[in-house]
């Protein structure tokens, strides 16, 4: 039965790699560029959703919301700011934009707050478990999936089924076409970086709650893992994000569970070389040349 | 309907459109006809609003559209087929028809336009669930201009629509060009194959390194001697 706890475990953990390699994916769909922000919204998405609840007295569901509204507004506003200027430089100049970005907000929220670390009130979802089939499952585990999944959903809704989803296929597509449809692009591209940044505050309050410790550097390990969730689904396909995420949170868990939790970290980028080496366009992707 | 008033149009330092001047009058088949390379694409690029000339001015039903967004111009009334068709393959024959009226909210009218591209193009029906990048380059061709029309544009500007077609396909295309402009929609047609061009179009432009060198009726274009030893094999 260990085993079946190490794969809940893994599943959740999973799940929060899924949330935010979505945003990465993404983001990368439509401007071809890795956000190296991203984890750093993550971050401020926490920390919110921390404010939320130990200020306001707010309870989970506000806070997550409150949370996804900033971390959308704050997506939008990095996108406007630094990236929006950058969109026809070379890709090195975004990069390298992205790594200031992604300082800035650390350091910023240093200079903000300090850098002591939080803990997450540990009663904001009442810790009971729930026996299913001789396992012992968290509510907190439950709740956790049950909201990833949600939000999983939700966006497949919003991408295959509205309107603005179908705009930010067409431009992730085909920028120029989608122009020639009457589809504002820069509109859409800023859609996509709040869709993608509010995902990321929502894995920021739930990491909080599951994991409890919260602080400003926190984005960087959770964000490359991530990253390399989003390449190892296939980067730029929705669906190869979740699936690469709940499959390395999962790898993550049971090299843990036999014995190598020094690995555990590792792992990931043992996992990036495979993917770079064997199949480079990632398991849901196509393996042909990226066109020019 | 639309008039071109010497145009300058560059990419960096390469002067791609060297003061071109072109009138559409409403109703009109209007060719332009033109070597790889001599800026075809380029002029309607800038018609459509995807490249800004750098002086000159476009009207468009006596409204100056240069240098104005392209989602401005297509609501006005002006769309464009890309060369290459540019379909989006990575989705439906229907949600491509469905994002050419993605700037309209009149759902009867739409729904009139779907049946009518789909009369107008029964494989697209056949075919309306299917992945657009499955298509043939017939097929595609098909979706481009229906796509085109589910906006009910009043100038309708075509990027070589018989590149890499089987010459069958051809003579449906163009058919179908000639049924579009006959329910009253004005075409500015780009093409290398001038001999079908000229047999459609009520009137031609050709166009060489940026530069207008000839216009006039089709029948006068398909006297002249100039044209049929450059573009309608000689003899
Ligand atoms: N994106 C671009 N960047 C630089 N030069 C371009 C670009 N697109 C076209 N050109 C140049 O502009 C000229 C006209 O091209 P184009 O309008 O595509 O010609 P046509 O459609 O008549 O074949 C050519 O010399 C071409 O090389
Ligand atoms: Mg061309």
């Amino acid at each position: 039965m260990e085993i079946i706890q190490q794969l809940v475990n893994g599943v959740s953990l999973g799940s929060i790699y899924a949330l935010i390699a979505l945003g990465y994916t993404m983001v990368y769909g439509i401007v071809k560029l890795i956000n190296f922000a991203h984890g750093d919204v993550f971050m401020v998405g926490a920390f919110i959703g921390f404010y939320s609840i130990t200020v306001f007295d707010l309870g989970f569901f506000p806070a997550l919301l409150i949370s996804m509204t900033a971390c959308a507004v704050l997506g939008v506003l990095i996108e406007r700011i630094a990236y929006k200027p950058l969109r026809n430089a070379t890709r090195i100049a975004a990069l390298i934009t992205a790594i200031g970005v992604s300082l800035f907000i650390e350091y910023g929220t240093i200079f903000v707050r300090g850098a002591q670390p939080e803990a997450y009130p540990g009663n904001i979802i009442p810790a009971k478990s729930i026996e299913i089939l001789g396992v012992k499952i968290s509510t907190q585990s439950l709740l956790i999936l049950g909201t990833s999944l949600f939000l999983m959903v939700l966006l497949q809704f919003i991408v295959h089924k509205t309107k603005i989803g179908k705009a930010m296929r067409a431009v992730s597509h085909d920028m120029d076409a989608a122009r020639l449809m009457g589809i504002n692009v820069n509109n859409t591209i800023s859609a996509t970086f709040a869709i993608g940044s509010a995902l990321a505050g929502a894995a920021g309050v739930i990491f909080g709650v599951y994991y409890t410790k919260i602080e400003p550097l926190m984005g960087i390990i959770p964000g490359l893992k991530a990253f390399v969730a989003a390449v190892l689904g296939g980067i730029g396909i929705i669906p190869g994000a979740m699936a690469g995420g709940l499959l390395l949170g999962v790898i993550e868990s049971l090299v843990s569970a036999a014995g190598f939790s020094l690995w555990r970290d590792g792992v990931a980028f043992v996992v990036l070389i495979l993917i770079l080496i064997f199949r480079p366009a990632g398991l849901f992707g196509k393996n042909i040349r990226e066109k020019v | 309907m639309l008039k071109i008033n010497d145009i300058n149009v560059y990419y960096g330092n390469i002067h791609a459109l060297k003061g071109v001047s072109l009138d559409i009058n409403e109703g009109e088949i209007v060719t332009l006809i033109g070597a790889n390379g001599a800026g075809k694409s380029t002029l309607l690029k800038t018609i459509s609003g995807l490249l800004k000339p750098k002086n000159g001015d476009i009207l468009f039903q006596g409204q100056p559209i240069s240098g104005k967004l392209a989602q401005t111009i297509v609501k006005q009334g002006l769309s464009h087929v890309p060369e290459g068709r540019r379909v989006f393959s990575n989705m439906s024959v229907e949600e491509n028809l469905e994002l050419g009226a993605y700037l309209r909210k009149d759902k009867q009218g739409i729904r009139e336009d779907f049946e009518k591209v789909y009369q107008l193009f029964p494989r697209l029906y056949e075919r309306r669930k299917q992945l657009s990048g499955t298509l043939s380059g017939g097929e595609q061709q098909m979706l481009a201009m229906g796509r085109a029309l589910m906006a009910r544009p009043k100038l309708l500007l075509l990027d070589e629509p018989s590149m890499g077609l089987a010459p069958l396909l051809v003579k449906i295309i163009f058919k179908i060009i000639e049924e579009i402009n006959q329910s009253g929609t004005t075409i500015l047609l780009v093409e290398q194959n001038a001999n079908m061009a000229l047999s459609i179009a009520h009137r031609a432009y050709v166009i060489e390194t940026g530069n207008i060198v000839l216009s006039g009726s089709s029948e006068e274009l398909n006297q002249s001697e100039q044209i049929k030893i450059a573009y309608l094999g000689g003899h």
